[in-house]
Parts: structure tokens; sequence; C-alpha cells
């Protein structure tokens, strides 16, 4: 626990966090950065757990257990990733969505 | 606790096992045998598939992170039917594309990884094991959507399908934190005693539901699916349709009805009108699909619109016709996907157009996917029939008369585009029909497979009754 910091402080910061990630997710162009806004998602989600389990219920470890898993999943999912991204690449020497694309309705 | 008790977890050991023994055969075989790769993991699988249906006991271990109980047992099993299945349907595939570039053992590997993520995903009793298991099936899909390096549209399919997940998973997680924080617990037991309808609630409730709604490819999140099943190979198309949506459909009803049963005042006016869109948008969008994998992924997105007509009952009724109809639904789309399989890895011809007169010229493949067809549609002799009925008398039980009216209009409306295929397969002459040919043999037995569990499920009613019997346990 923060002294002088209350827990609706931090999870307006998660949530402000998770927003980012989403708007970023939707308007960005460019795969490697989508995939990093991915990344704050999952990591307000993090935090989200860690907070909760520390100001709110103290006596267990489930939602620090979370975290935990919740980052070496996320590491597996971004190296899958970005190995995927580099192929594509290899191949069309870019990584916009735009010249990536070619399957349409 | 005793080690006998770990013997509840049988299917994911033994399939566990056959992963590493694949690995280990994969180091010692010598380069020139590599082909008996894909004979010694059918072996393997079937066997598992065989010991996968002996009784199990109901129980908990770990605390109750990990259940089963018997209709879980049944789904595992119907599940590996159908991955046997499409093994049995790829294996040409594979030893004609993936032999050569020595990618035999990869495929298996990781079909197999994804597999158990699913039975960890539908035995989870707590939402960090349904993480896991969520994501363990997902990433090997990803994997192996990117399978075809070769082919740029295979890369494109994979980045999208590992993006959409990455950010449905997040989304579901930052719904689960929700959970967590108005409930304390993490556990599905915990959670049904103390979850009542606050606000907090309801919106981590929406988040995490909109990450199996990915899953399952329910409307305002289906945007991936067509994508993906067309650049992805064929075999993955097949599994992401039929494997991976009967699984999270399974693993929705049980939370549905179980842990999230005091929501169920929120939950079913939003899966009616999930149910509604996703029919509607899944058959609109099919008509005009000229590419049998796009056409394939439009219709099994406005399946997945009658599944939620069972789910929306929240009965015993709607639990037993949830699981008969998906199984039947598994079969039919094997089926349906396996004739695709079949004429692409001989001719590489994937279009509608290309399916002319293919009566005159195969006409055991064409009856199959004719059959397939009028399954999916729901056309009598055919499972496909009884499933849908079952499903709308289960709704008009509850008194959703309008909801089981608009389902027929949907009915109808594929039916028309299913009869096209048809059209162009037995009534169209083509002016260079595809060419007769001979299927190896497990290309033959992997469509046997789906035709007689097709068949079967529509007129071996005891097989109902046993669906209805299991499904007790979670009402």
């Amino acid at each position: 626990m923060i002294p002088g910091v209350s827990i609706t402080e931090i999870l307006t910061l998660t949530s402000i966090l998770f927003f980012i990630g989403v708007y970023g997710f939707i308007t960005r162009k460019n795969l490697i950065s989508i995939l990093i806004s991915v990344e704050l998602i999952l990591n307000s989600s993090v935090v989200n757990f860690v907070v909760i389990n520390k100001y709110l219920y103290p006596e267990m470890l489930q939602g620090m257990v979370y975290s935990i898993f919740i980052i070496a999943v996320a590491a597996a999912e971004t190296a899958l990733a970005v190995a995927i991204i580099i192929n594509i690449y290899r191949r069309l020497s870019s990584v916009e969505v735009r010249e990536t694309e070619t399957m349409k309705y | 606790m005793e080690l006998n008790s770990f013997l509840l977890m049988r299917h994911e050991i033994l399939l566990f096992s056959i992963i590493l023994l694949l690995l280990i055969a994969e180091l010692f075989l010598p380069r020139n045998k590599k082909s008996s790769m894909i004979h010694l993991a059918l072996v393997f699988f079937g066997i598992h598939t065989a010991v996968g249906f002996l009784p199990l006991a109901e129980g908990s271990l770990f605390g109750g992170m990990f259940r089963s109980n018997e209709m879980i047992h049944f789904f595992k099993g119907v599940l590996n039917i159908g991955v046997f299945t499409l093994l049995l349907q790829s294996a040409q595939w594979l030893e004609k594309n993936m032999l050569k570039q020595d990618r035999g053992t990869e495929f298996f590997l990781l079909l197999f990884a994804s597999l158990l993520g699913m039975y960890f995903m539908i035995s989870a009793g707590d939402f960090l094991m349904f993480y896991i298991g969520l994501e363990l099936s997902t990433l090997p899909v990803a994997a192996l959507a990117a399978f075809e390096i070769m082919k740029r549209e295979s890369g494109e399919a994979a980045v999208k399908f590992i993006l959409s997940a990455a950010l449905a998973s997040g989304v579901s997680l930052f719904g689960i934190s929700m959970l967590y924080a108005t409930n304390g617990s993490i556990y599905f037991e915990d959670i049904m005693s103390t979850l009542t309808a606050t606000n907090l609630t309801l919106l981590g409730f929406i988040l995490f539901f909109a990450g199996l709604a990915f899953k399952i490819s329910l409307v305002p999140f289906h945007f991936w699916t067509a994508d993906v099943y067309q650049g992805a190979p064929i075999s993955i198309a097949s599994y992401l349709s039929v494997i991976s949506k009967g699984a999270a459909a399974f693993i929705l009803m049980i939370l549905l009805f179980t842990v999230l049963k005091p929501l169920m005042h929120v939950w079913e006016p939003l899966l009616y009108i999930l149910a509604l869109a996703t029919m509607f948008t899944g058959n609109l969008f099919a008509l005009r699909q000229q590419n049998m994998k796009r056409f394939l992924a439009y219709s099994s997105i406005a399946q997945a619109g009658f599944i939620l007509l069972g789910l929306v009952t929240g009965t015993q009724l709607g639990t037993a016709t949830v699981v008969y109809f998906v199984t039947i639904y598994i079969f039919s789309n094997l089926a349906a996907f396996g004739v695709v399989q079949a004429i692409s890895s001989q001719t590489g011809k994937e279009n509608m157009k290309d399916y002319e007169g293919l009566y005159r010229t195969n006409p055991k493949l064409s009856l199959v996917m004719m059959l397939a067809l009028f399954s999916l549609a729901g056309i009598p002799p055919v499972a496909g029939f009884f499933g849908k009925f079952f499903l709308f008398t289960a709704a008009a039980s509850k008194g959703y008369y309008l909801l089981v009216f608009l389902a027929v209009v949907n009915v109808t409306i594929s039916l028309y585009y299913y009869l096209l295929v048809i059209r162009a397969m037995f009534l169209r002459k083509g002016e260079n029909p595809i060419p007769f040919f001979k299927s190896k043999i497990y290309m033959k037995l992997g469509l046997f497979i789906a035709v007689m569990g097709m068949l079967a499920l529509g007129l071996y009613s005891p097989l109902y009754d046993y669906i209805y019997e299991l499904s007790a346990a979670f009402n």
C-alpha cells in the first residue's frame, strides 16, 4: 500500500491506460504500434489485479498470482506476434497495415 | 491428496505425453523417414480418442481450480473425435506440402497444444485456469495460421488473428479484474455465491463477455473470422470454426448457467439481441461470397447465432440442446471443410465457380458436400434438422416466439446460399469441371467419420437422451 494514494486514484490511472490502449489499437496504422497498444491494455489489468489485492483483499494473494501469470502469458503472446510480423516484413518489407492487407469483405 | 486422484486429468496427461513422445520421435527419426510421423501421430491420437471414452469419475483438483464431471468428460470426447477427423483430413495436405520443408511434426505439436488448452479451459474451476487455458488454446492456432510461410495471405491471417485475440483477451482480463474487485475471489464457487448486479459487476461482466464473444465470433467481434479463415490453411480454418468455436461455446454455456446465473436478467436480453444480430449479419454476408472458405466462415458466424438461441433460455433443456447442436455442428462443418480440403489439396481450387459440374466427375464428394450443407441448413434426414428443431423448442418453451420466428426467417435465408453451392455442383455443367480424382485412404476415412456422425446423431435418438441426462449437472 502506498501512503497517501487511495485506490480510486490508481484505478483511475489504470482505466485511462486501458482506454489509451483501446484507442491506439483502433487508430494506429503500424503493426508494431498496435502490438504496443495491446500491451498497454494487458498491463493496465496487471496493475488492477495487484492494487485490488493489496487494498481490498490483503489476506489472500490471488490477485498477485494472477498478475504474474498475465505477465508471463503476455510475453509469450508478444514473442509470437513479433515473429509473425517479422515474417510479414521479410515478404513485404513493410509493417504498415494498409500494405499488408489484401483480403476485404 | 492421493496420487491416483490425478487420474481425473486423464485426458490432459495422455495428450501431454503424446506431445512429449512426438517431440522425442522427431529428434530420433532419420530424415528420410519423416513421413512416418503422420502415421505415428494419427495412431497415438487414435488411441487417445478411444481411451477418452472410458468412464471417468467426477471431482475437482488443486483446491477447485480444475474440475471434471460427466458432461465435461463427454464433450472432451467429442472434441477428440473432431480433432481426429480433422487430422485424417489434413494428412494429405501435410504430406504434399509440409514434409518437403520438414515441418510435419510442428503441425501436430501446435495443434495438440491448442487442444490441451481447450481441455483446461472447459474444465477450469477459476478464472486463472480459464485464462491460461484460453491463451494456450489461442496462441498455437495463431502460429498455425501462419503455417504456409510462403503465402502472403497466411501471414496476414495470422497477424489479424493474433492481434485481435490479444485485444480480446486483454479486454476480458480487465473485466475479470473488476469481477475480482467486487467478489474478492477468482474461484467460480465463491463468485457464484457473492455475485450481485452492481454497476461495477455489470461492467466487468460485459468486458469479460467480449473476450469469449470474440472466440465464438459473435457479431460485433466477428470481423477477423472471414479473413482468417480465408488466409489460413484449410485445416486451421476448419479447426477454428469447429473445435475452437465448439469449446468456447461450451465454456460460455457453463459460465453463464452456473457462475453468472445471478446476472441472468442482464445477459438474457443481451444474448437475445446478439443472437439476432449474429444470425442476420452472418447470413446476409454469406449470400455474396464466392470463395468457399469465406463462404463457410460467414455460415459459421450465422451458426454461432443459433447457438445463442439455446443459451438465452438458461434451462436444462437449453443446456442439452446447445451441446447437442454444437456436436452436430462439429460433424457437419468437418464434412463440409473436408470436401473443400480434398478438392483444394488435389487441384488448388477454392472458388464456388470451380465446383460447377462436380457431380458428373466426382459424385461421391458432391454427395458428402450435399449432406453436410443440408445438415448445416437443417433439412430433415440429416442431424442438423433435429439440432435446430430442438433449439427452437427450447427457445419457444421460454416464450421467445418472436426470436424463434426471426430465426426461422434466417434458416430460410441460409437455405438459399447453401443451395447455391448444391446447384453449382449438381445442375450446372461448368466449362472445365474438376477432373475425377481419387482421395487417399485417410481422407476417405475422415469424411466417412464426419458423415456417420451426422447421420447417427440425427437418427439414433438415445444419443440426445444421453446428453439430456448429462446436462443436469449444470442446472
